[in-house]
């Protein structure tokens, strides 16, 4: 029977992968990317935002190897098992907002759902309320999704059309290349790069690159998603997914203490804030955004790979919603919340609203 | 073989949610499933499995799977 033919999307499969990524994740950090942010989708798109000078906030710009390489290792798992399937046009508009808004209400909380789950198995404990809000956001979600919530059918597109993000993504890792940093400069001649702060902190290149294409390869396979991972259990009752991400805090917990990483508590965490309110309400927006489009920003990236073009375009909503949340100060810092934050929140949330009850389409 | 879901160009969670729709409408019985991507052929057989519904078959068709789901 065909439906064992994917190991990958079996039950261990997906804890697998999970624990795959709760082992190098920790890892990464200890080669040097940031506290608790060994892998941070938002975080990283942000930094890569910065690093392309779409946002000025100086602790936060480089082109982060992890994300071209979770789009290419996606696209190549998709060529050799043949599921590259070019295709767009379920209201790209609207996932381009969606991806704004997720962007800005991850950077409230400090984090997407993968760095909210790495938090808190690295012992910050602001992270429950992030995660309670992601829940929140997403069970949101699924009420618009009973409601008959859709934002319509893809069509199928031409190759090269599936192909743009990770062109987009093969020209980043060129650039990358070409215009590496420049010791205590911050920037050379086309990319910027922290010389404080997070955004200084990274491991080698070649070592980000390998693991994230090492994890966009396995994340294709399994289809990982941190939000498909709640939607599922709230929605179906469904665990497949929720044993991914139960895996990863598990195995990662396990790492971080190997590795010494593991600290407990609510202040001092790296690159955080204890603002409850905010980092729920922040993490709501953003689980309620990925709830509406589909799909967790990392799945997001995994599906471009395969060549959704609507998926590609809610990354590009989030690189562009990183530039407007640095910006317009509506970004947290380790200070807390930043002075617009409050209101990116509550107009996110009304957009979000507006999404979900206008967007009703019979599919059959 | 009357009965067809077509869950076509739908991305993550409706080709589920039409499935599960189908199964509640339906109680026992077969149905078709028609879906376009290798994630939403294993999504749906896997919730129509929990259901304790039988995956007849799987059938590549066009671009995508024909999949027949079958009860009682």
């Amino acid at each position: 029977m065909k439906k064992f033919a994917n190991v990958f999307a079996t039950a261990w499969g997906i804890v697998a992968v999970g624990a795959v990524i709760g082992v190098l994740a920790p890892l990464l950090q200890k080669l040097g990317n940031p506290g608790n942010m060994g892998i941070c989708v938002a975080c990283f798109e942000r930094d890569i935002a910065g690093s392309l000078g779409l946002h000025r906030a100086e602790v936060v710009q480089y082109m982060r190897p992890e994300i071209i390489g979770f789009v290419l290792g996606s696209l190549v798992a998709a060529l050799l098992f043949k599921e590259f399937r070019p295709r767009a046009g379920s209201a790209p508009i609207v996932r381009f907002v969606l991806g704004v808004f997720a962007m800005i209400g991850a950077l409230v909380f400090l984090g997407c759902p993968w760095r909210a789950l790495l938090r808190l198995s690295g012992g910050d404990l602001n992270a429950i309320l992030g995660i309670l809000g992601l829940a929140f956001g997403i069970w949101v979600g699924t009420l618009f999704l009973k409601a008959g919530y859709n934002l319509g059918r893809t069509e199928k597109a031409h190759s090269a059309a599936g192909l743009v993000m990770p062109a987009i993504m093969a020209g980043f890792l060129v650039l990358a290349i070409l215009y590496p940093p420049i010791a205590g400069e911050p920037k050379n001649d086309i990319l910027f790069t922290s010389i404080k702060g997070p955004g200084s902190m990274h491991a080698p290149l070649i070592v980000s690159l390998v693991i994230g294409l090492a994890i966009g390869f396995l994340a294709q396979r399994s289809r990982f998603c941190t939000m498909g991972a709640i939607r599922d259990l709230v929605l179906f009752g469904q665990t497949h997914l929720f044993m991914g991400i139960l895996g990863l805090v598990v195995v990662a917990f396990v790492t971080n203490l190997v590795l010494g990483q593991f600290k407990l508590g609510f202040e001092g965490q790296p690159v955080a804030h204890t603002m409850h309110v905010w980092n729920f309400l922040g993490m709501a927006l953003a689980g309620l955004a990925f709830a509406l489009a589909g799909g967790c920003p990392g799945r997001q990236l995994f599906l471009a790979g395969e060549g959704d073009g609507d998926a590609a375009v809610f990354v590009i909503g989030m690189i562009v919603g990183a530039g407007i949340a640095h910006n317009f100060g509506l970004a947290s810092s380790p200070q807390g919340i930043g002075p617009h934050g409050v209101a990116a929140v509550v107009v996110g949330f009304a957009v979000c609203l507006v999404i979900g009850l206008t967007m009703r389409k019979s599919a059959a | 073989m009357s009965t067809t879901v077509d869950a076509r160009g739908l991305s993550c969670p409706q080709p589920v949610i039409l499935t599960m729709e189908k199964i509640k409408e339906l109680g026992t019985g077969e149905f078709t499933v028609l879906v376009d991507t290798d994630t939403s052929k294993e999504n749906v057989s896997r919730a129509a499995a929990s259901k304790g519904w039988e995956v007849k078959d799987i059938q590549p068709d066009g671009e995508g799977y024909r999949i027949t789901l079958k009860k009682g």
